[in-house]
């Protein structure tokens, strides 16, 4: 659709003909805040077009963990990253800038958090960063992300108005098709349904399953019954390390590891 | 509190004995004396607003807002020309300032720093960075009392108030809208640009606002630096010539100034006409400034709750 | 490409990122470069001219030669008590006042206080300082010299009462601020043992709320200090000790307004006048340590 950079570098050109099923490929994470650990050794490969869910208590580390993968920790002080994250073979924290990166993984925050600004402004803040100006081209990656977040129909006769004035669960919608506006390979959901009500949360969930066929879902849940639903596979992360992963079904109904066992039947009671 | 108890046995729910109404004499008296200050209070300003309003509209006359010597037309223009370079020069960098104290300043050592230099520079006295302005910008670069340099001194005075009214707007708002840009990729300078900034715009606004009515007031900053004296010809037109009323480069005496020189120069029989007025002119654009920033914020908070209803 | 990038990302985080610090330094740097010149000009009484602190802060010989040889006198102790007396005695008229419309407005009556009290303050801050200055010479001063027979108004008394109504809005919002700000659940305790009102007011509320008021004092003295022309409107400006509040005499700002054109470059004159500048930035930046240390303690009680 429009010149795309991917990831700035040969190497990831050279692998873009014959794309692995992989997409993040985590070995030896660690993540420390100051002096402490927040993540212990994570070793993690995260299968392309597919949902993957982060679950555990909270304070385990899933939501730091999503977060490394668009270096969105860089942003705290005194937090420093060990180990080897690649993305399509591109080492994310050595040959990539933090910037790049995350145009092709995209976040959605748990809070919806559309800027101050109109609805069509919000979708368009991403492709005009990258220089996008011309209206016709900018109109129609609008059209199209905000159908891709099934909610053009809603929204298309008040594009002009505030994006402060949609309900919480329009709001996270108009926020998923903002990052899908700069046309990301990864869909980063850190808790995206936690502050919403059912119906939204319903709409949110047949989007992430609409949407893992053209992108890859990592998604972070306190909801097991959500994680049950909708991903592909999961990963429990339990005092900053991960437990087990595999396929979502194995997790919930074989687990193979005893803390997995004891979260997972303790929440189903 | 001396409850006589048998007498009082069942009764000392009703029992009010003396200390207790002495107490309830003492809230009164006190609830009253409040009434009364405050009261005089608003009072006190009603009639100091009414009476310099008043001495103004007596000294009405022609002549009085005349651009001319005996008027205060050339001081009115003056003052509105020199709160507009001042502003010029401090809106930017305040807004600069108070982004980088926000955004990019390292904790520590460098915000220290910069929060003891705006406690300072906010706590100097006006006169003080009058003559800061006069040894800096008159003395040392040779040259005669001009507008510009009374301009950079008022600056000093309002920089402080820009850069912490942006400083707070920032920090007032939202993480999330932070994150949200930069998680599609925006550097941090875009962030600010394009999210934080547009969205801090009514804060600083109204902390503009309020610089500009301190500026308009000021005086002790001005005596050394913008000058008493002001020759403005309407006709001249020429930026470069010292009559030419846009020319930043020539004495501008502000009405502030005025109104203060009509008191130690007396020279003419009107000073005290032009003084009332010029303080009148000065107390209505105080009045327009306070109630404008008043409304504005009002404004403003009333339409971002509408936007979150 | 990655020169391309380097100027991609020149325009897009270092210029602007570039501005805003060299911003935010130049506040630092120019506070600084006022406290050197400051230091450097206010210090020349004492290096070039061989006068001594003692001199300058205890003497009442005030007689600066406006040459460059110097040999006058520069004893500023006139100036000194005439500020520090205004400054008290505006305080003494101001913060009894300004405390009970904080009371009010917070306690008393909150929806007049918002309605009214709050916006009459606001108003009350912004009246330019020669606006003042000159009501006190055209209204107080021929007052006081109807009502106490004496020959000129102009005195300690118009001068203190001036300033007292200059800081009166400052004290006021600064102690609602911080009467609001203090723990209901103190103000319940005190109600709940069945005190009224006033007493609450005065045993619970006053003391609770004390540190922040004294900042409130402190903010206005500060402003007090600093005021020049207003006050040389009206407290005469007569170079003696005044033997009654109704007597004039002259302080620091307004005898630096007054004479600071008249001395010449370099001269003694100029010198001891920047001295008083320099005393008054030291007795600023004394104000800001204050006022940090009253927060301190706040902190701590918290």
């Amino acid at each position: 659709m429009y010149n795309d950079s991917v990831l700035g570098v040969a190497a990831a050109e050279a692998s873009m003909p014959i794309r692995s099923n992989l997409s993040f490929t985590c070995n030896h994470v660690n993540l420390y805040y100051g002096s402490f650990q927040a993540l212990k050794d994570i070793n993690l490969k995260i299968e392309r077009n597919k949902i993957t869910a982060l679950i555990g208590p909270s304070g385990c580390g899933k939501s730091t963990f999503l977060r490394t993968l668009n270096r969105m920790n860089d942003l705290v002080p005194g937090c420093r990253v060990e180990g080897e994250i690649m993305l399509d073979g591109v080492d994310a924290y050595k040959d990539v800038d933090p910037i790049v990166l995350r145009r092709h993984v995209g976040m959605v925050f748990q809070q919806p958090n559309p800027f101050p600004k109109s609805i069509y402004d919000n979708v368009a803040y991403g492709p005009r960063l990258k220089g996008i100006t011309k209206k016709a081209e900018l109109d129609e990656i609008v059209e199209t992300s905000l159908r891709q977040a099934a909610i053009w129909d809603e929204l298309k006769d008040r594009l002009k108005k505030s994006a402060l004035g949609l309900s919480g669960g329009q709001q996270q919608r108009l926020c998923i098709a903002r990052a899908l506006a700069v046309n990301p390979e990864v869909l980063l959901m850190d808790e995206a349904t936690s502050a919403l009500d059912p119906i939204s949360t319903a709409h949110i969930e047949d989007l992430a399953l609409e949407l893992k066929k053209k992108y890859t879902v990592i998604m972070v849940t306190h909801n097991m019954q959500q994680a049950k639903r909708i991903a592909d596979r999961t990963a429990f992360f339990y005092l900053g390390e991960m437990v087990e992963y595999g396929d979502t079904q194995q997790i919930f109904d074989n687990p193979q590891k005893e803390r997995t066992i004891r979260y997972v039947s303790g929440n189903f009671g | 509190m001396t409850v006589d108890m048998t007498n009082s046995d069942k009764q000392y729910l009703r029992g009010v004995d003396s200390g207790l109404r002495r107490a309830h004499l003492f809230d009164e008296i006190a609830t009253a004396a409040f009434y009364i200050v405050s009261g005089s209070f608003v009072l006190l300003l009603i009639a100091f607003t009414l009476y310099v309003v008043w001495g103004g509209v007596q000294a009405i006359s022609p002549e009085i807002f005349s651009f001319s010597e005996t008027g205060i037309g050339n001081q009115f223009f003056n003052t509105v020309y020199l709160v507009f370079l001042s502003l010029v020069i401090s809106v930017p960098i305040g807004i600069a300032a108070g982004i980088y104290m926000a955004e990019y300043a390292p904790e520590g050592r460098v915000t220290n720093s910069l929060r003891i230099a705006i406690e300072t520079l906010s706590s100097l006295p006006s006169i003080v960075v009058g003559l800061f302005g006069y040894l800096v910008f008159i003395i040392m670069v040779n040259t005669q009392w001009n507008l510009f340099s009374g301009a950079l001194a008022v600056s000093i005075l309002s920089l402080p108030l820009i850069t912490t009214t942006t400083y707070d707007a920032f920090k007032a708002l939202p993480l999330g809208w932070k994150h949200g840009s930069l998680a599609l990729g925006a550097t941090h300078w875009e962030t600010i640009w394009h999210v934080m900034l547009p969205a801090s715009v009514g804060p600083i606004m109204t902390g503009i606002i309020l610089a500009a009515g301190r500026g308009f007031g000021e005086a002790a900053a001005l005596l050394y630096t913008a000058g008493m004296s002001t020759d403005i010809n309407w006709s001249v037109w020429d930026i470069t010539s010292p009559v030419c009323p846009l020319n930043p480069f020539r004495p501008g005496e502000t009405l502030s100034l005025q109104v203060w020189a009509s008191r130690t120069e007396a020279t003419s029989a009107s000073a005290g006409d032009v003084a009332a007025a010029a303080s009148a002119v000065l107390m209505i654009m105080v009045l327009v400034f306070s109630i404008g920033a008043r409304l504005l914020s009002r404004h403003l908070a009333k339409k971002s709750e509408g936007e979150n209803a | 490409m990655d020169t391309s990038r380097q100027q991609n990302m020149f325009r897009r985080e270092y210029l602007g990122k570039g501005i805003a610090t060299v911003c935010g330094l130049f506040l630092i740097v120019l506070t600084i470069a006022i406290g050197c010149f400051l230091l450097g000009k206010g210090s020349l009484t004492f290096t070039q001219f061989d006068h001594s602190i003692t001199e300058f802060l205890f003497s009442s010989q005030w007689k600066p030669s406006d040459t460059e040889a110097g040999g006058g006198q520069v004893g500023a102790l006139i100036f000194i008590v005439g500020s520090i007396l205004t400054c008290a005695l505006a305080l003494l008229i101001s913060v009894p006042f300004s405390l009970c419309t904080a009371i009010f407005m917070t306690k008393i009556s909150p929806q007049l206080g918002e309605k009214i009290i709050r916006p009459a303050v606001e108003i009350f801050v912004g009246i330019p300082s020669v606006v003042y200055g000159w009501v006190g010479l055209v209204v107080l001063v021929p007052l006081i010299k109807t009502v106490f027979h004496v020959q000129h108004g102009q005195s300690v008394l118009a001068a203190a009462i001036v300033l007292a109504v200059m800081i009166y809005p400052t004290i006021t919002s600064v102690s609602a601020d911080a009467i609001r700000s203090v723990n209901s659940k103190y103000i319940e305790g005190a109600y709940g043992l069945g005190s009224t009102r006033w007493q609450m007011i005065y045993k619970v509320l006053l003391p609770a709320a004390s540190t922040g008021i004294l900042t409130a004092i402190v903010l206005g003295l500060a402003r007090a200090f600093g005021e020049a022309l207003a006050v040389s409107m009206v407290i005469g400006k007569m170079r003696a000790f005044p033997d009654s509040l109704l007597a004039p005499t002259n302080n620091l700002t307004s005898a630096i307004a007054s004479d600071m054109g008249g001395a010449m470059d370099g001269g003694e004159f100029n010198a001891a006048l920047w001295s008083m500048a320099l005393l008054l930035f030291i007795i600023s930046l004394v104000f800001i340590l204050i006022i940090h240390a009253l927060s301190g303690r706040k902190g701590a009680a918290a």
